[in-house]
């Protein structure tokens, strides 16, 4: 019987393709969903795994603390700062220093962006002699690969700091921990880990108030009763969790009514699509999403359904602040302060040269309103626009082509 | 369906059979999830919701019909999710904005999809390398040659012009409203494919998927026919490109993993991996049925994580059930013995 054999190759090639679409969703997210008959936005009450009451009151008030610093240089500026001692750290020849940067990958936009701003940061220390050379690897988002990068620099021996950027919470520890233990000083930044042996840890304010700052808006400029969907990228990563988390929490408190919420993965088509369904079947008023990656492809659904604009929560990218002011839509920009990839080597130089830093070292983060909107899109004029407007490098060498031409 | 085993007067009815079989199990579960669809939004059905379904659906027919192509004659094409993605990348850069440089940058387009088809079929044909590695190589090629260009994020717009084949279309016809260009060009591109598939190249294309050893006997050139499916596909996944384009502009996850959805679609549509067996029709039904799906999910509320799993468990019963019921074998007669040595042979010898 030739057929059947066929088949059954058939069958199980099949199921190969479907279990290898399968693993990229990641699972554990089940309690956030709410039940079938109930729809995916009736639950409004976050789930126990990415919700902390406490963290989120915290980022809640540090939105509207004065942060310490330089005024016209967000990314030199710290809230709430405890500034710790690192004159064991500094060495002799700071000119000569080797920084060692292990990133977690260059895979979206934003990262793009802000690798470039460090890249152009590092030229701009190495002029001015507070550091001498410097090194990254890429871990394409694997873990092991990224443990074994930093294995590597630690092996090397070369390094005279390591900053690492990690692409997991608690796989990552064990490996900046192996860092620290090398005796030279370690930075971590963006995505944390669960440890502190590292000299600073950086990051914007958090999830928490990227969520809030979004759904906040929506409450404040939508009537009560109004409609709002939620356009996600994927379950399972932290920061994009606590943005999803503030915004239920908020939303739970107002009159508005969220229809649902739904996975994209960033892709223009899906939310296009999605969006369109959802025009079908009624009004949106609000469109609230947990980053900006395809926003115009939402709004075209509504221009080709023949529906008024929604308000909607973008973030600080081009294309999104582009169809802003040309449609002239009611919106904000959450921002994820982009400019947080220049802090990490100006901290290594510091850290070298035995200046005192912040242990938790808490950067800005404030969305773009219309008043900023034709101010920060003149500054980005030239830039392409998956550019990201809060990226701060304008005063660094290489601007604006390094941006432009990447 | 090897033509050249077919006795005298079996063409009229080995294409009835087709007809009754093949397509049979795809096309009652199209109607079934329609049927679930207009239960749950009965407006679904009205013109215009109905016609963003085909403009939306129009890019996964063509690219199943390209993915069909490679499939029947035996082989894989892995690279057309890359190859859609560096395609609106690369329109996107040249055009900039510009809407007179749309239909050169079109042509250039085309032009790019047919090197890249002939590529991966002379390697595959002439090099002897397994398509599936040839393709898994081209779509690895494509994916990191756009990162290395763009950095990671692309760069530059399309123009009004080059977005109409996708979001626009006849406005003002009765009943639908609007008919969507996407919709009229997919029907253009199936209608082409059923014929050339009649055509003496078609029955080639089938002939040395089935069993390229005796095709080669009864003279057809192998890999002449092959390399010209993987251009067809690289042609098919071009103007899908096009179309999807055009419909939600560029992002950096455009085309992400179609390669899986195009060959899901096939093979929901009955037609059997290794090649052989299978038609064009079916090939169109498994696309809409897929899309059809992914609308379905979001009509029921079904959670976004666990769609992936529902999708793959109504695929597998499909299958099963369309070989169950005999859909994917061969008319009796046609089946050859498996219990003759000399045919045995020839089998083994495949590629």
């Amino acid at each position: 019987m030739r057929a059947p054999r066929v088949l059954l190759a058939g069958v199980a090639g099949l199921t190969l393709l479907l279990s290898a679409c399968t693993t990229d969703a990641p699972e554990g997210t089940d309690g956030a969903e709410g039940s079938a008959d109930g729809g995916n936005g009736a639950e409004l009450t976050p789930d126990d795994q990415w919700f902390d009451q406490e963290e989120f009151e915290t980022q809640l008030a540090q939105r509207d603390i004065e942060p310490e610093g330089p005024e016209d240089e967000p990314w030199m500026q710290a809230i709430d700062p405890d500034w710790v001692d690192t004159t064991e750290f500094a060495i002799d020849d700071p000119e000569d220093a080797h920084l060692c940067f292990s990133n977690a990958s260059v895979s979206n936009p934003w990262r793009v962006t802000g690798f470039i701003t460090m890249e152009q940061q590092v030229e701009a220390l190495v002029d001015e002699g507070r550091i001498g050379s410097f090194d990254s690897s890429d871990a394409a988002d694997d873990d092991n690969q990224q443990i074994s990068d930093i294995q590597a620099f630690v092996d090397s021996g070369d390094c005279d700091a390591i900053i690492i950027s990690p692409s997991t919470t608690a796989t990552l520890t064990p490996a900046v921990e192996t860092a620290c233990a090398s005796g030279v000083p370690v930075i971590v930044f963006d995505r944390g880990v669960e440890s502190d042996c590292m000299v600073t840890f950086i990051h914007p304010i958090g999830g928490y108030a990227y969520g809030a700052d979004a759904a906040d808006f929506l409450v404040e400029n939508l009537d009560p009763g109004s409609t709002v969907l939620a356009l996600r990228i994927l379950p399972g990563v932290d920061v994009l969790e606590h943005r999803w988390a503030a915004a239920q929490q908020i939303f739970a408190d107002s009159e508005l009514e969220v229809l649902g919420f739904e996975f994209t993965e960033g892709d223009g088509a899906q939310i296009k699509d999605l969006v369109s369904q959802h025009l079908q079947r009624g009004e949106v008023d609000g469109i609230w999403m947990d980053a900006g990656d395809g926003a115009v492809a939402g709004l075209e659904a509504f221009e080709d359904a023949g529906q008024p604009y929604p308000v909607i929560a973008g973030e600080d990218e081009l294309s999104f602040m582009r169809k802003w002011e040309s449609e002239e839509l009611t919106a904000i920009a959450p921002v994820y302060s982009n400019f947080q990839w220049r802090t990490p080597v100006i901290a290594a130089g510091m850290i070298l040269a035995g200046e005192e830093v912040p242990a938790e070292w808490i950067l800005p983060q404030t969305p773009i309103r219309d008043d900023e909107l034709d101010d920060y899109l003149d500054r980005n004029s030239d830039m392409p626009s998956l550019h990201y407007a809060k990226f701060g490098g304008e005063d660094l060498p290489g601007f604006p082509e390094a941006w432009v031409d990447r | 369906m090897t033509a050249e085993t077919r006795p005298p007067g079996g063409r009229s009815a080995s294409f009835l059979t087709a007809l009754r079989g093949g397509t049979g199990t795809v096309t009652v579960l199209l109607v079934l999830i329609f049927v679930v669809i207009a239960t749950q939004n009965p407006s679904f059905f009205e013109g215009p919701p109905l016609m963003a379904f085909a403009k939306k659906a129009a890019p996964l027919v063509i690219l199943a019909i390209g993915q069909y192509l490679v499939i029947v004659s035996g082989e894989f094409d892995l690279s057309v999710g890359s190859l859609v993605g560096a395609q609106v990348v690369i329109a996107a850069r040249l055009i900039d904005g510009e809407e007179a440089l749309t239909f050169p940058v079109i042509g250039l387009m085309l032009l790019f999809g047919l090197v890249v088809g002939l590529v991966n079929g002379l390697v595959t044909t002439l090099l002897k390398v397994p398509s599936i590695i040839t393709t898994l190589g081209t779509m690895l090629i494509l994916f990191g040659a756009v990162r290395y260009w763009t950095g990671g994020a692309p760069t530059g717009a399309l123009s009004e012009n080059f977005r109409v084949f996708g979001r626009h279309g006849l406005d003002g016809v009765p009943v639908i409203g609007q008919l969507p260009w996407a919709l009229v060009i997919a029907v253009v591109v199936t209608v082409g494919a059923i014929l050339l598939m009649r055509s003496p190249f078609g029955r080639s294309l089938v002939a040395a998927g089935d069993n390229d050893t005796a095709a080669a006997f009864s003279g057809v050139r192998v890999w002449r026919v092959r390399t010209l499916a993987f251009v067809g596909s690289a042609l098919m996944a071009t103007v899908a490109a096009i179309l999807i384009g055009g419909f939600a502009g560029v992002t950096a996850q455009v085309g992400q993993g179609l390669e899986f959805t195009a060959i899901t679609a096939v093979v929901l549509g009955g037609v059997v991996l290794g090649g052989g067996r299978g038609t064009v029709v079916a090939a169109v039904l498994g696309a809409l049925t897929v899309e059809a799906l992914f609308t379905l999910f979001n009509q029921l509320y079904l959670p976004s994580t666990i769609q992936p799993t529902a999708q793959g468990l109504i695929i597998i019963a499909a299958v099963a059930y369309a070989s169950r019921r005999g859909d994917l074998r061969l008319p009796e007669r046609l089946r050859r013995r498996p219990d003759r040595p000399d045919e045995r042979q020839l089998d083994s010898s495949r590629r």
